[in-house]
């Protein structure tokens, strides 16, 4: 019967394979913490491509290298009324800031709410710098973001719940995870959930995980923000758009990145 | 992206007559000239359209770069060496501008 042929199309595994990058093991298998849906957290990288693969292991190759490196530019350069770049307080970034961007987002006691690194950034650059907040998704909000979270690479993604009010934001992005939505009537379970390892037309499904923000995406041939990405999949359940780090869209960046508890951070990663 | 950047990457040292690994990446957004702006005009075209690699004067590769061609292009080619000296790398710009860098190789 033709139909059975075309039976083992529609699912395939993950590969089994190993992400070294310079020389360092990425951790793309992990066991999931308690209470999560699978026994084991995968990275996106399983999912992809053999060249997709192959662009994230070799640095030099990676596009997303050329922006860690305009993050840098940024890092050392004044701006704003203070006379003052990032390396004025911060100093050399790969001390002071390694494994910091694992472990985001933290809770942000003056706002009241999670902060991550996008907005971190703009909370020193408004307070310390005295320049204006990077708007969403500027090239400069991007490469910088790559840049500190690139100070991580290797590191095992670990949020703390236990600040502030983390738990109830945690509650909140669960719900809206598994909340139906748009014309289509997709949660974020239905694929990456419940379809996980499945095809979405050409699409391998992967558990949708965050270690990897932001990461270049071939399709656009450009860095891609989380909540870019996030935005992204709500539009294309043909629901309406929450605007870019708005309450929604932090709680679930929250409860996504500890879905990926212990995971590499891998940025700069590549995906299709 | 801010101002196209080259970035090479070849052993430092190598034997006579060795087949080495060159590769060379260099940002740039590759504007295919067939893209629309938000009222609907014309983005035009500004790619890179020419590569070329030399050893001590010498062509070692060249190529014509079209607007299919993806952002970031990325190069990865081997060349013998034979004698200690240096690559130049050239990419040639829509806009007039050329982007250079050198890498120097020690052959014993």
């Amino acid at each position: 019967m033709l139909t059975a042929g075309f039976a083992g199309i529609a699912c395939s595994d993950p590969v089994d394979e190993k992400l070294i990058i310079d020389g360092k093991e990425m951790v793309t298998r992990a066991p999931a913490p308690e209470g999560h849906p699978f026994d084991e957290v995968l990275s996106g990288w399983l999912f992809r491509e053999t060249e997709t693969r192959a662009l994230e292991a070799d640095s030099f190759a990676n596009p997303g290298t050329l922006y860690v490196e305009r993050g840098e530019e940024i890092w050392n350069t004044v701006d704003g009324t203070m006379g003052k770049s990032c390396a004025s307080c911060h100093n050399d970034a790969s001390e002071t800031m390694k494994d910091v961007g694992a472990h985001y987002p933290k809770w942000d006691a003056d706002a009241k709410r999670p902060i991550n690194v996008e907005l971190q950034i703009n909370k020193c650059r408004t307070e310390n710098m005295g320049a204006e907040a990077y708007k969403f998704d500027s090239d400069d909000q991007k490469a910088l973001t790559t840049y500190i979270k690139y100070q991580s690479l290797g590191t095992p993604v670990k949020i703390d719940l236990k600040q502030g009010d983390m738990q109830s934001w945690w509650d909140k992005g669960k719900t809206e995870y598994y909340t139906r939505m748009g014309q289509l009537n997709l949660a974020c379970a239905s694929c990456h959930e419940a379809s996980m390892g499945k095809h979405i037309r050409a699409d391998h499904l992967s558990q949708g995980q965050a270690n990897g923000f932001p990461t270049y995406r071939l399709k656009q041939a450009d860095m891609v923000s989380l909540h870019n990405r996030l935005r992204g999949c709500i539009r294309d359940t043909r629901a309406e758009m929450p605007k870019a780090f708005s309450d929604e869209l932090m709680a679930l960046e929250v409860y996504v990145t500890w879905r990926g508890t212990g995971l590499s951070v891998e940025t700069p990663s590549v995906r299709q | 992206m801010a101002t196209p950047k080259p970035r090479v990457k070849l052993p430092k040292k190598a034997k006579a007559g060795e087949t080495i690994v060159i590769k060379t990446l260099i940002s740039h957004e590759m504007e295919s000239g067939q893209r629309k702006d938000k009222e609907g005009k014309v983005i035009p075209r500004e790619i890179i359209n020419k590569f070329t690699c030399e050893f001590n004067g010498k062509p070692v590769f060249a190529c014509d770069m079209e607007p299919a061609i993806s952002a970031n292009p990325y190069f990865e080619f081997n060349a013998k060496v034979s004698e200690s000296g240096k690559f130049k790398f050239t990419w040639v710009d829509d806009n007039g501008s050329v982007y250079t860098d050198e890498a120097a190789i020690e052959v014993g």
